[in-house]
């Protein structure tokens, strides 16, 4: 890189200049008028003034260095595309896991875009603003590089070509959906608190550092670009959580409750969310670096747990949920492909089951669990494919009214019974997938009633294609599901084995080393 | 102690930048995956400008440093001369 480095003002001195005095008090309208979102959550600021920003990244600095990120990762991906580079993959059952990514995450990334162009409005400091406005920004290049990225894939394979469609519509996308658009529902603090600190801080180096690492390893230099990119921007969006916090918890100690109960209900949401991480992980990289639980250990018990040490000065606890969350760690990645090759019908990417190496592998990273409780599962459905009676579920799954997870998690302590747990309110029983998915309902039901769950839905009648009669005697609701969610039965769905996907990778890649 | 860890992609100018970050910090370890190196180290990692340099061989701002980051933990501090990242304040 090409940067000249003039010696100019000091970064101190420059961040003070260019950040703190952009701003101003009003004096047409009182501040409080033009800053009226900050005071019903309860959270007490005193002065805006004492808000940190370690980087001190200033406008200009801001968009010579993203520009730079840009060139860097639209070379790699326009390499990629020239050279054909998705015949590279180890294998092409990979290239599913990126159908979940394409069809989950970029509208995440928008989504938190949206977040933060509104925090850079609605939070008075002059400090968060800028950052809030840097971060909108970042967020939105994430969505778009994603998607570019991505496109390539779309060119070649099947499920890719309408995501934004299904992930407004397709059963488990809800779960990524909810998640963030729960979060955009919340008042500015409680926002924050969830994406910038929750979410960014404590969970996404799980997301994007060995899952994208696992991606190059296996051959995705795709993946690996956007990954990384966006990762960077992650490492001073993490930066910014950090000191939200402080800045909250010095500034009033009235502030700590409030901000202790999102913590707790934020982390929460959070690992839910990431059940699917562990299932692309163990179940999807063919080729893997670390099992989930590895990961786990060193991105949340180990990274996460010197944060609330750190965090513990000013009385923050580590969230109740981390106790269940360390039972669960053996289970997670198995019970989350169980439930999606049984659902292998209504996905809009192909399953499997392991192959005996790595159903080996698995047993040798979870010694606990693999082989008593989930091989013989996968041996089972196994044999029933040799019999030609590949077993689907024919059944919509009860949802979790929070985290909208099919009831699939177990008890912490038996292994053989589902989680379920369920409350009554105003004449109406909901249903929930652990004590904290309930807690966090009965806190504020009012808001979760309105929840849009795939599966009520659909047995309401609302998720059929247009113009269906379902009375009509030849009526297939499954097909007529697949329809609404632009989804082509036996194309995009189904088992890996005997897709167009796995005969069009093999014939293309047998004509790239031969005439 | 806790550890503070930085993550950077794997290329040619974060090569020295990791030189750097071993030769200032000796109790760091350098944990090599995939595209990236992860380096892990107790309770504080201070990255100097100078010492990126003299591996470089060209003038440096610190702030480069974003181009190539993955991922850290830990406070952050940064001035023209250096990024700490810590646990203890
Ligand atoms: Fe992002
Ligand atoms: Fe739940």
């Amino acid at each position: 890189m090409d940067m000249n480095v003039k010696k100019k003002l000091g970064l101190k001195e420059k961040y003070a200049l260019m950040t703190r005095s952009l701003g101003w008090e009003t004096s047409y309208e009182p501040m409080d008028a033009v800053f009226p979102q900050t005071r019903y959550e309860g959270i007490r600021i005193h002065d805006w003034d004492k808000w940190e920003d370690p980087f001190r990244l200033t406008m200009d600095a801001y968009w010579k260095y993203q520009a730079e990120k840009e060139r860097k990762l639209y070379a790699i991906v326009d390499a990629y595309a020239q050279n054909n580079g998705h015949l590279g993959v180890t294998d092409a059952r990979y290239i599913n896991a990126l159908k979940i990514f394409l069809s989950a995450v970029p509208s995440l990334e928008y989504n938190a875009h949206r977040g933060f162009a509104r925090l850079g409005r609605e939070l008075p400091g002059v400090g968060p603003q800028i950052a809030c406005q840097m971060q909108a920004i970042d967020e939105i290049r994430h969505a778009q590089t994603q998607i570019h990225s991505l496109s390539n894939y779309n060119r070649f394979y099947n499920g890719f070509h309408d995501w934004k469609h299904m992930n407004d519509r397709l059963w488990y996308l809800s779960v990524p959906k909810s998640f963030f658009e729960d979060a955009c529902t919340c008042g500015p603090f409680e926002f924050i608190i969830a994406i910038g600190f929750s979410f960014e801080y404590v969970l996404t180096n799980l997301v994007f550092v060995p899952f994208i690492s696992g991606a190059a390893y296996n051959g995705d230099m795709g993946a690996m670009t956007f990954g990384f990119s966006a990762q960077s921007d992650e490492a001073r969006h993490m930066t910014l959580g950090l000191e939200v916090i402080k800045f909250m918890l010095e500034q009033d100690p009235a502030n700590l409750p409030i901000i202790q109960a999102w913590i707790d209900k934020w982390v929460w949401r959070g690992v839910r969310l990431l059940s699917i991480v562990a299932m692309l992980m163990d179940y999807m990289l063919p080729k893997r670096i670390m099992s989930w639980k590895e990961a786990w250990e060193v991105y949340f018990e180990e990274n996460g747990m010197a944060l609330f040490k750190d965090l513990a000065r000013y009385g923050i606890k580590v969230p109740d949920c981390v106790e269940l969350i360390k039972k669960e760690k053996d289970h997670l990645s198995h019970q989350a492909w169980n439930a999606f090759y049984t659902a292998g019908k209504m996905t809009n990417f192909h399953t499997w089951l392991p192959t005996e190496e790595e159903m080996d592998w698995l047993s040798s990273k979870y010694p606990d669990t693999f082989d008593r409780l989930y091989r013989p599962r996968f041996e089972h459905y196994r044999e029933m494919e040799k019999q030609g009676k590949r077993f689907y579920n024919t059944t919509l799954p009860m949802l979790c009214q929070v985290c909208q997870i099919p009831m699939l998690f177990t008890e912490a302590d038996d292994p053989t019974q589902i989680s379920y747990r369920q409350v009554t309110h105003q004449g109406d029983k909901y249903h929930f997938c652990s004590d904290h998915c309930q807690h966090i309902f009965e806190r504020e039901p009012d808001k979760y009633v309105e929840a849009w769950l795939p599966a009520h839905q659909i047995w309401q009648g609302n998720c059929f294609a247009e113009g269906a009669d379902p009375g009509a005697p030849d009526f297939d609701p499954l097909k007529s599901v697949l329809d609404y969610w632009h989804l082509v039965y036996g194309r995009d769905n189904l088992d890996f084995e005997g897709s167009e996907d796995q005969k069009n990778f093999a014939a293309w890649r047998a004509q790239a080393t031969r005439n | 102690m806790s550890k503070v860890f930085i993550a950077l992609q794997a290329n040619e100018d974060s090569r020295c930048i990791v030189d750097a970050i071993v030769a200032d910090n000796p109790e760091a370890t350098v944990n090599l995956q995939p595209a990236m190196v992860k380096i892990d180290m107790p309770g504080r990692l201070v990255i100097r400008r100078t010492s990126i340099e003299e591996r470089l061989g060209r003038d440096f701002d610190l702030q480069e440093v974003q181009v190539h980051l993955i991922s850290l933990s830990g406070h952050v501090d940064e001035t023209e001369d250096e990024l700490t990242l810590s646990w203890d304040r």
